[in-house]
């Protein structure tokens, strides 16, 4: 009789039931795809209005999402009690400081409402204060509210906050809405209208990653909360898991489904070279540096000399409370430590300078973290708090280091990259971060597709928790809003049938390609065709190459069980995201800094005429271009307040 | 005598978690939390989860983080993701940890 101390004999029986035949019908008000701390919050807003909700989670929603293990801190809540800037100024800050690509219509969601959501997660259990007075006293605490700040202590816009609590809170507010979460199931596909491109979204259908089965939902409104895609240059055989900077399962599958339904995308041409991978670099926020979690840690060479920070006019910063200081005349400025990418003056934060500056005035390599000059309420708050609730940090560093004897008060922990970076990259090897591209939205975040809303990672220009939660919540409720004046469409299900079809082929493969062979023939292809400089001819054919992975290799994908199935399916997600690059590319006949983007055939660096949001999108007639102003979004705080007279009066009432 | 001799397909390049199997219950949190979807049950019931998809690990812990038996799940570093560190006031030699 086999015992459970015995050694298990390979290959294993799969340990659940196979279920390829089976179709499970489903209905409901409002569809939110996936259940990272968007989706969580758009389901939780959307049942509160009345909505019946089913959410289609990948992973599992108790710790999914790239923010599902945790995060260290939440920008831009400009109306929390200790703000001392509006919401009107940060976001200004945040546009002009990105030349204008950025999404003003979210970013002022999150400055807006970021406050509110803070206050949602901590009356479902999440730990946004100091309640246990560990940091009393220290400069960046605000003794009557316990809040702690990050960055610029003067203004206190950005929190420092347990984020590791959060998502367990989340679901369980999911639950008592009786919102239905359907986990390990991934959002495969958009149903329109007649299954028509550019026609109203009226649901979606899903992949069970452990028994295959298929399911059908049909739904009024429909909220894509997927991540950006990430694989597309990066990619380790052998090791796919640590390719990139997000969990791996962040695929694009949203970017990958709309596109196919007409969902028009933006900036997706900018893609900056990497600065982070678990294969090409050490472990985020694990090594000496000073920037993010680590801002404004003390740094120190090889001799043990300190490495000076500056402010913005160059005056060297005598103390360690200054470098967390507007620097004189200054308003405010937005992290310090070099980001955004091309700070402008008026916001710029304190650094120190670059490496190569460095070695020439005789520092010496390498360069260490010192948390033992810091002031002990700023050591603990970075080795401890912050590093021990950013997403990768608990375990692999905080515990994992803290086992192996490393001790904050005596050790200076080695730094291996620039700036906040642990690594180097060649300039080919691009990647989604620092405000990528995405989806286009209007002012309830609904796509150019009716009845399709976006929020989170998928929208363009986004980026952390705070957006996330924020952004998630308010198309949560207009896509309830939405599905109350909807009527009942039905589903196509001939577009039904053929994505069942197109899905579940590499189950009938016997042999011929692998997913993880797919996904690195196409990092090979972009890092090729799409890296640091661009021209029409090598985008064009960058095209024609993917297009034929697409059509011959694609279909010789092979899938032997149902864990397979969505891992190829995710790598025909990354083919389908690395061609929206490419049209998007070829697209802009211009290059531009903000963008990161160099075109040899246009050389010509952001002239006037380019200085728009340059859209692609597929129609029935081939992909069609087009450009939006970058002040599409008009008055702010205008049409915010037009468009949410709902909300804020709920709001003065609770 | 001579051991049996197996060929087993494709071994992970790194072995993300290591699971006690005297000290595992098999309640499998792990599998149940797991982003990636690494783990498979254990054939046998109560027994410990099996690590099928190593490679797809994303190393952030959440099978520890929820494990209710400290100890019985392991997140081990790559080799070549060591960092080094060395003590403050000795400006010499480090060691490399973890």
């Amino acid at each position: 009789m086999e015992r459970a101390e015995d050694p298990v004999t390979y290959p294993v029986p799969w340990p659940y039931p196979i279920e390829y035949d089976q179709t499970e019908r489903l209905d409901a008000d409002v569809l939110v795809i996936g259940g990272g701390d968007a989706g969580c919050f758009a389901a939780m807003s959307a049942a509160d209005r009345g909505a019946r909700v089913i959410l289609l989670e990948k992973a599992a929603t108790i710790a999914s999402g790239a923010s599902g293990s945790g995060s260290d801190h939440w920008e831009s809540a400009a109306t929390n009690p200790c703000s001392r800037v509006t919401p009107e100024e940060l976001v200004d800050a945040m546009i002009r400081s990105h030349d204008g690509y950025n999404n003003g219509i979210s970013h002022y969601i999150e400055c807006r409402e970021g406050w509110d959501r803070l206050l949602d997660v901590e009356a479902n259990g999440g730990k946004i204060r100091d309640t246990k007075d560990e940091f009393a006293g220290a400069p960046f605490r605000d003794e009557a509210t316990k809040l702690l700040f990050a960055y610029d202590y003067h203004n206190r816009f950005t929190l420092r906050i347990w984020g590791e609590t959060f998502k367990r809170g989340l679901l369980r507010a999911c639950r008592r809405r009786r919102v239905r979460i359907i986990d390990r199931t991934m959002a495969a596909g958009l149903l329109t209208e007649g299954g028509r491109i550019g026609a109203p979204v009226v649901g979606a259908v899903g992949v069970n990653g452990r028994t295959g089965k298929f399911v059908v939902v049909r739904a009024k409104a429909t909220v894509l909360c997927t991540s950006r895609p990430t694989r597309i240059w990066l990619f380790v055989p052998g090791a796919p898991g640590i390719s990139e900077f997000r969990p791996p399962q962040c695929t694009g599958d949203g970017h990958a489904a709309g596109w196919r339904a007409g969902v028009a995308f933006t900036m997706l041409e900018k893609a900056i070279k990497a600065e982070w991978s678990g294969s090409r670099s050490f472990p985020p926020y694990g090594t000496g540096n000073n920037h993010n979690s680590w801002y404004a840690c003390s740094m120190v060479d090889a001799r043990g000399r300190e490495i000076p920070w500056y402010d913005r006019d160059g005056r060297e910063l005598k103390t360690v409370e200054e470098r967390y200081r507007p620097a004189p005349g200054q308003t405010l400025f937005l992290k310090g430590g070099g980001e955004p990418d091309f700070p402008i003056y008026e916001f710029q934060g304190p650094d120190t300078p670059p490496t190569d500056e460095l070695l020439q005035r005789g520092y010496t390599l390498p360069f260490y973290a010192d948390l033992t000059r810091m002031p002990e309420h700023e050591r603990r708050v970075i080795w401890g708090m912050m590093i021990g609730n950013e997403g990768k940090t608990k375990i692999p560093i905080l515990q994992r280091y803290t086992e192996a004897g490393f001790d904050p008060a005596r050790h200076l922990l080695q730094s291996y990259g620039d700036g906040w970076k642990s690594g180097a990259f060649l300039p080919q090897e691009r990647q989604f971060f620092g405000l990528p591209g995405g989806m286009m939205n209007d002012w309830h975040l609904m796509t150019n597709l009716e009845g399709l809303f976006a929020a989170g990672d998928i929208l363009f220009a986004s980026n952390c928790d705070g957006h996330a939660c924020a952004t998630g919540h308010y198309a949560g409720r207009h896509a309830a809003g939405y599905a109350r004046h909807r009527g009942d469409e039905q589903v196509d299900e001939a577009q039904v049938a053929a994505l069942r079809a197109r899905l579940y082929a590499p189950l009938g493969n016997d042999r011929g390609v692998s997913w993880q062979e797919l996904n690195l023939a196409i990092a090979r292809v972009m890092q090729h065709h799409c890296g640091e400089f661009k021209t029409d001819e090598l985008l064009t054919n960058g095209l024609e190459v993917l297009r034929d992975l697409e059509t011959r290799d694609a279909a010789r994908l092979v899938a032997r069980n149902p864990h397979d199935l969505i891992r190829s399916i995710e790598v025909c997600n990354i083919l389908t995201s690395a061609e929206i690059v490419l049209y998007s590319s070829l697209a802009r006949k211009a290059s531009s800094r903000e963008l990161h983007f160099t075109r040899l055939d246009h050389p010509d660096v952001d002239p006037p005429a380019w200085r728009k949001f340059v859209t692609v999108q597929q129609t029935p007639d081939g992909v069609k271009n087009d450009a939006t102003p970058l002040d599409y979004y008009g008055n702010l705080t205008e049409n915010y307040e037009r468009e949410n007279c709902d909300y804020l009066d709920r709001r003065t009432s609770r | 005598m001579t051991k049996p001799v197996h060929a087993i397909p494709d071994p992970a390049v790194f072995t993300p978690v290591s699971i006690d199997e005297q000290l595992c219950i098999g309640c499998n949190l792990c599998l149940l939390v797991c982003q990636a979807d690494l783990f498979l049950p254990n054939p046998i019931k109560g027994g410990a989860p099996i690590v099928m998809y190593g490679g797809e690990c994303w190393y952030e812990g959440s099978c520890v983080d929820y494990c209710p038996v400290p100890g019985a799940i392991t997140l081990n570093g790559q080799l070549f993701n060591r960092v080094r560190w060395k003590e403050a006031d000795d400006g010499g030699a480090g060691r490399s940890e973890p």
